[in-house]
């Protein structure tokens, strides 16, 4: 088995997985090891979903690298392979820097206890109490307390503590302090463990390493294959349709966003009223906007750290990070340790959150202007840090929710999934329509390339035991 | 299968996850995530694994019952009875 054209797929599969995010590709990955005949069909013309990459210039710029927890470890040995695993190495310099504080931290706890006692004056035990309380969070617990509440309990009125502990989390997953305690809790705590960490290689790295297992697996593989129909028959899944094609499966797991899986996927017609009121209440979470730097060939930049979240704005606000003209943005450095097989190279990826409807109805002349008004902001802020970059760049461009929308296919262009209702309507889709799987970033914990790794994994136990019952 | 060999099967099943899992000083009635630090998701793999080799269905709610070496064998012990080792 391997990349096939849609033509020339079989008749049928155990399993079709409609979509590569990482999600889809772990799905397919450990349905074929455990012996399942799968087909992965991905509409884009490469895999991986958000965990994405571009050429331009001969710059490789990755999308969603940005640094992820050190849990990947595991879970890339176990679900993947070793290769994949021991290219795993750890991002030591995270920066702060806003008018409240700056600092550099490995963001490893020990790092993290010590700066919060002794830059921030918290004693150790409430700094000690805050970490065992996050840690201890599970997805089943109690969901009435907010974030917020639980910032407040522990540090009242220290907004700069709850801004170093909010910005990188709403950075990473789109939540706010208004979240369930416990999202921010069971992301926080995986962070914590021990730092940040990247793949060598970078993202096409990964991915291509990730394609070729799946391929030693047996899957089978289609891009530009843009599945239009989930196809129902007697109440159960049965496969779907590409364009006039029809392929038949014994489940089909989707891997685009839950409202495109039962809203165009599937159909509501095919669920029941109850689940239908439940998946009324999910709400699609908000979307990215990046700016991506590449610098000329020959130049070098300096080390300023390897993710730097910064702002200029006086406190911390989900509100204001989600704004059109947001002062508060992460720049991505990836130096030439990045992808050492190639001749060196450095970019840098400005991120912001951001909201699609701020940018859907824009014209053609407002939608370009926005754009670089948001790069003019980009360089503006990262002149601070590497003066006189803007002499040194020779490619710059930004992408918009718009854009995110385009390659992902996702509602609005979310880049973070859903909020934390959609974590339920995922994990019981197939209870209401048989056959019928969705894997993909949900509920706010899973999310992110760990998240979404091991999501993928716990829906492939569901997709198992669905077939072998 | 007997007992002992539901324990070599399940303690199989543990090494195929993590290969530096050390089983000298386990202690079958204390709980496996705390010694072979183990998370939910390996759980998830036993269970995968499980199902794989034996077409046993482990609904979720009974994962608890996986916790310890001893309350993993009591539990497959009726599941795997007429099973060939």
């Amino acid at each position: 088995m391997s990349f096939v054209k849609i033509e020339e797929v079989d008749q049928s599969y155990d399993v079709i997985v409609v979509g590569s995010g990482l999600g889809g590709l772990t799905c397919a990955n450990r349905l074929a090891k455990a012996g399942h005949s799968v087909l992965l069909l991905e509409h884009h013309f490469k895999l991986g979903g958000l965990a994405t990459w571009f050429k331009r210039k001969g710059h490789i710029f990755d999308v969603s690298l940005h640094g992820f927890p050190y849990g990947m470890v595991k879970t890339c040995k176990k679900y993947w392979n070793k290769a994949i695993k021991e290219s795993i190495v750890q991002l030591k310099n995270i920066v702060f820097d806003n008018p409240q504080f700056s600092l550099t931290t490995t963001f490893e706890k020990n790092d993290f206890i010590n700066i919060l006692v002794n830059k921030f004056g918290i004693s150790q035990n409430v700094v000690e109490d805050f970490f065992d309380t996050v840690n201890k969070m599970n997805f089943y617990d109690d969901q009435s307390m907010t974030t917020r509440e639980l910032f407040e309990k522990f540090f009242p009125g220290r907004t700069d503590v709850h801004r170093l502990l909010m910005e990188p989390i709403t950075y990473a997953n789109g939540s706010t302090l208004d979240e369930p305690a416990i999202t921010y809790g069971i992301v926080f705590s995986n962070f914590m463990n021990k730092g940040v960490f990247t793949f060598v290689g970078g993202t096409d790295r990964l991915i291509g390493m990730m394609g070729d297992e799946l391929v030693a697996n047996g899957v089978t593989i289609a891009l530009k294959a843009k599945v239009d129909q989930v196809l129902i028959e007697d109440s159960k899944v049965c496969g779907v349709r590409v364009g006039d094609k029809e392929i038949s499966a014994k489940s089909v797991v989707s891997n685009s966003g839950i409202t495109n899986t039962i809203d165009n996927l599937a159909g509501r017609e095919n669920f029941p009223s109850d689940f239908l009121d439940q998946f009324s209440k999910v709400k699609v979470n908000n979307s990215s906007a990046q700016v991506y730097f590449g610098i000329k060939k020959g130049e070098t930049i300096e080390d300023v750290g390897d993710l730097l979240f910064t702002s200029t704005s006086d406190e911390f606000s989900s509100e204001e990070m989600l704004d059109m003209e947001s002062k508060s943005r992460t720049f991505s450095l990836y130096y030439p340790k990045t992808r050492p097989q190639q001749d060196p190279d450095y970019t840098v990826v400005a991120s912001m959150n951001a909201s699609y409807e701020n940018w859907a109805d824009l014209d053609d002349e407002q939608y370009k202007q926005a754009k670089e008004e948001m790069i003019e902001r980009s360089y503006n802020d990262l002149e601070r840090y590497l003066p006189g970059i803007r002499n040194k760049v020779d490619w710059v461009e930004a992408a918009t929710p718009r854009t995110f929308n385009r390659y992902t296919l996702h509602t609005k262009g979310t880049s973070f999934g859903t909020k934390f209702e959609g974590l339920d309507v995922s994990r019981s889709i197939f209870k209401v329509l048989p056959g019928l799987f969705h894997v993909g970033s949900v509920g706010i914990i899973m999310s992110g390339w760990l998240g979404a790794i091991n999501y993928g994994v716990i829906v492939a136990n569901d997709v198992d035991g669905y077939i072998r019952s | 299968m007997t007992r002992d060999e539901i324990k070599d099967i399940v303690l199989e099943i543990i090494e195929d996850i993590d290969d530096e899992a050390e089983f000298d000083d386990l202690d079958a009635e204390a709980p496996l995530r705390d010694q072979l630090d183990l998370d939910s998701m390996d759980f998830l793999d036993i269970v995968m694994e499980l199902r794989k080799r034996y077409k046993l269905q482990i609904p979720e709610e009974e994962y608890p019952q996986l916790a310890t070496l001893k309350s993993c064998i009591d539990y497959l012990e009726p599941k795997l009875k007429d099973v060939a080792a």
